[in-house]
């Protein structure tokens, strides 16, 4: 498995009528081959617009200011348009949250998703169509035949994420984007579409970077894990780890205040007080201070860094409570180097 | 809290249908019916809530906005305290309407953006004359008070807020009459993660301290399980399945209870990989809902007499609508 992609902390910023705006701010992470990442965080924490910087697709006001996104060997941060295009659908595909409105109206099934197959695989017309025909059946779509000259309002939503999927896939991307490919839809249909995924990423091999708010579609998809809060990082490790030893306030709190099916009849939720900060009037120490159970004189001023505290399962922590953690380790890696 | 048999129900729901009608052609003629509740009842006691679940369509939000009547029923009653809301006049209605309060999804689209919160909250003491100007103005410090916002926030407008603040006021504006019912349609799905819990948990502490009755409507069990003393589960405007929260989680009867929960993906890694039914295939349309049991099109267990016989919702304190129920084993 070898490394797909690497984004390095990565800086978006947006020009707006209040001045500049920071909206992701040193997100860093790596994914490899194959591999599922999911960002999890909530709505303004920044996961939509760092799916969206690694594409090009910010609006005109947004910009990625610092960092790099290394996929495979090309600079995607520094990339021309032109340059990419031809990633665009093709290397790296996306899957929109609303299949509702991701889908044009006036086209049919066909006409949209032949479109990125002739661009890219230069295939000819006949060619297409049979090989859409074949993508829709794979996703699951009755009556591909048919339904392929179908316009995008004759079905239903989750029909529609399915289309979303084939065009997604057609092009054997290596890198997939899902960005809440299942809040909008029921959980039955999320069961299925999930279930899809599952067997189309054994298939084919696609690195994921799964975008979500609910930890149960993490704990059901995900390898690896990175929990972001206000535009940042804060935790990041495997799916396990996370699951079995939290260690950030803000992942910790999240992990409590979800009411769960498997909870505990009596449980009482906690709750994170407050609400998330403002992108006009961010922290200047760490961004979760004012919410933070743990918060000491320190996290007012500085800001913390996302750092490593274990070895074997690279779990990195922005957090000051873990600085013990984090110099043992970096004393470790120190002495090791120095044995070497 | 399991209701006790002696006890009465606060509001006991009855056959309760709304169809709309499917209009075509330029004198419009009717040429069918989405039966969004298709034959419903239950009843609730003083002091429990009641959740109600079910995928997006069906029916569960239609029903809640039946009970305070701000969708008319197509037939069948609502009995509260001796009346029946779905057949008394407006102007009654509007009496009891003191009683029977509502919150919504949505709390950026349920405040008027044009009106400060104070008003906003002072405008049912007002148009019901329960109270003067400055009496109302008391009560809003206190009802702010009581939902854990600051009185000065009177003054602003609801873009101020976020929305889990807004949603507080919307609550606020709920409980400003003291009512004895309320329906709460899905208060929780449009917040983020970290702000469910504080609403959930406020919804609960009020219940205590207020002694308040909750119809729960949601689509997320998790949040359902949390609050509720019993749950309905509907499908296709129907009653499915109706018990305590307890008894649905750990020994649901009905086919598409089981499906349910177990479609809910679990937030544990370890427990990847365990049996999962995944049910093909979406919702009917309630246009045209199936012949016979309205599950059988996806359900894994369905028979020839399910295609059929619709069946009758049954049993005494479990009540299920299925020709097969299933065992308190887990298929």
């Amino acid at each position: 498995m070898g490394e797909l992609l690497k984004v390095d902390k990565m800086k978006t910023e947006f020009q707006t009528e209040k001045g500049t705006v920071t909206s992701v701010d040193e997100v860093s992470f790596d994914l490899n081959e194959g591999e599922t990442i999911c960002l999890v965080g909530e709505s303004g924490c920044g996961k939509s617009v760092t799916s969206l910087s690694i594409m090009h697709l910010l609006d005109r006001n947004g910009s990625i200011s610092e960092g790099s996104i290394l996929f495979e060997d090309k600079d995607l941060a520094n990339a021309s348009e032109a340059a990419m295009r031809k990633i665009r659908g093709n290397e790296i595909s996306m899957i929109f949250q609303e299949p509702m409105t991701s889908l044009n109206p006036v086209l049919t099934i066909g006409d949209q998703l032949t479109e990125g197959i002739r661009l890219h695989m230069h295939y000819s017309k006949k060619k297409a169509r049979a090989y859409s025909i074949d993508m829709l059946k794979k996703v699951g779509i009755p009556r591909a035949e048919s339904i392929i000259d179908e316009y995008p309002h004759k079905l239903s939503g989750g029909m529609r994420q399915r289309v979303m999927i084939a065009m997604a896939l057609s092009c054997k991307p290596k890198l997939l984007i899902a960005d809440e490919p299942t809040t909008a839809l029921d959980v039955t249909i999320q069961a299925q579409i999930l279930k899809l995924m599952k067997k189309l990423r054994e298939e084919s091999n696609t690195a994921i970077i799964l975008i979500t708010h609910d930890l149960g579609v993490v704990a059901e998809m995900a390898d690896k894990v990175a929990v972001m809060y206000a535009g940042q990082v804060v935790e990041e490790t495997d799916v396990f780890t996370l699951f079995d030893n939290p260690k950030h306030p803000y992942t910790l709190g999240l992990m409590r205040s979800i009411p769960h099916i498997t909870n505990p009849d009596d449980m009482r939720l906690e709750s994170i007080q407050g609400s998330v900060p403002s992108v006009h009037n961010m922290p200047k120490g760490c961004r979760f201070y004012d919410r933070c159970p743990h918060a000491m004189q320190r996290c007012l001023e500085e800001k913390p860094q996302l750092k490593p505290i274990e070895d074997k399962q690279s779990h990195s922590i922005r957090c000051f409570l873990y600085e013990k953690e984090e110099q043992d380790y970096e004393n470790k890696k120190k002495a090791k180097e120095v044995n070497s | 809290m399991p209701p006790l048999e002696q006890e009465t129900p606060l509001l006991q729901v009855k056959n309760l249908k709304k169809y709309y009608p499917i209009k075509k052609g330029i004198i419009s003629k009717t040429v069918g019916h989405v039966k969004a509740v298709d034959d419903v009842s239950f009843d609730i006691y003083p002091g429990e809530t009641m959740g109600l679940v079910g995928e997006s369509g069906c029916g569960k939000s239609t029903t809640g906005r039946s009970l305070v009547r701000l969708e008319d029923p197509t037939a069948g009653q609502v009995i509260f305290q001796g009346k029946d809301l779905a057949s008394i006049s407006h102007r009654e209605m509007r009496k009891l309407r003191t009683d029977l309060q509502i919150i919504f999804q949505d709390p950026y689209s349920s405040l008027n953006p044009r009106k400060r919160i104070g008003d906003l909250l002072a405008e049912p003491l007002i148009a019901h004359k329960l109270a003067t100007r400055s009496e109302a103005d008391q009560k809003v410090n206190e009802i702010l008070e009581i939902v854990g916002l600051s009185k000065q926030y009177k003054n602003r407008y609801p873009h101020e807020f976020s929305g889990g603040q807004r949603q507080r006021i919307g609550i606020a504006r709920a409980l400003m009459l003291h009512p004895k019912l309320i329906i709460c349609d899905e208060p929780v799905s449009a917040l983020d993660v970290s702000i469910q819990a504080q609403v959930l948990n406020l919804l609960k502490d009020l219940q205590k301290e207020l002694h308040l009755t909750y119809v729960f409507i949601a689509h997320g069990l998790g949040a359902v399980k949390y609050i509720s003393d019993r749950i309905t589960v509907m499908y296709l405007g129907k009653v499915m399945e109706l018990a305590t929260t307890k008894e649905i989680f750990e020994h649901p009867k009905h086919p598409y209870t089981e499906i349910l929960l177990n479609a809910y993906p679990i937030p544990n890694p370890h427990m990847r990989g365990r049996d999962q039914i995944v049910v093909d295939g979406d919702v009917p349309s309630p246009a045209n809902p199936p012949k016979g049991c309205v599950f059988h099109t996806r359900c894994p267990f369905a028979k020839d007499i399910c295609r059929e016989k619709i069946p009758v919702l049954s049993g005494k304190d479990h009540l299920v609508a299925c020709h097969f129920p299933l065992e308190s084993v887990n298929v």
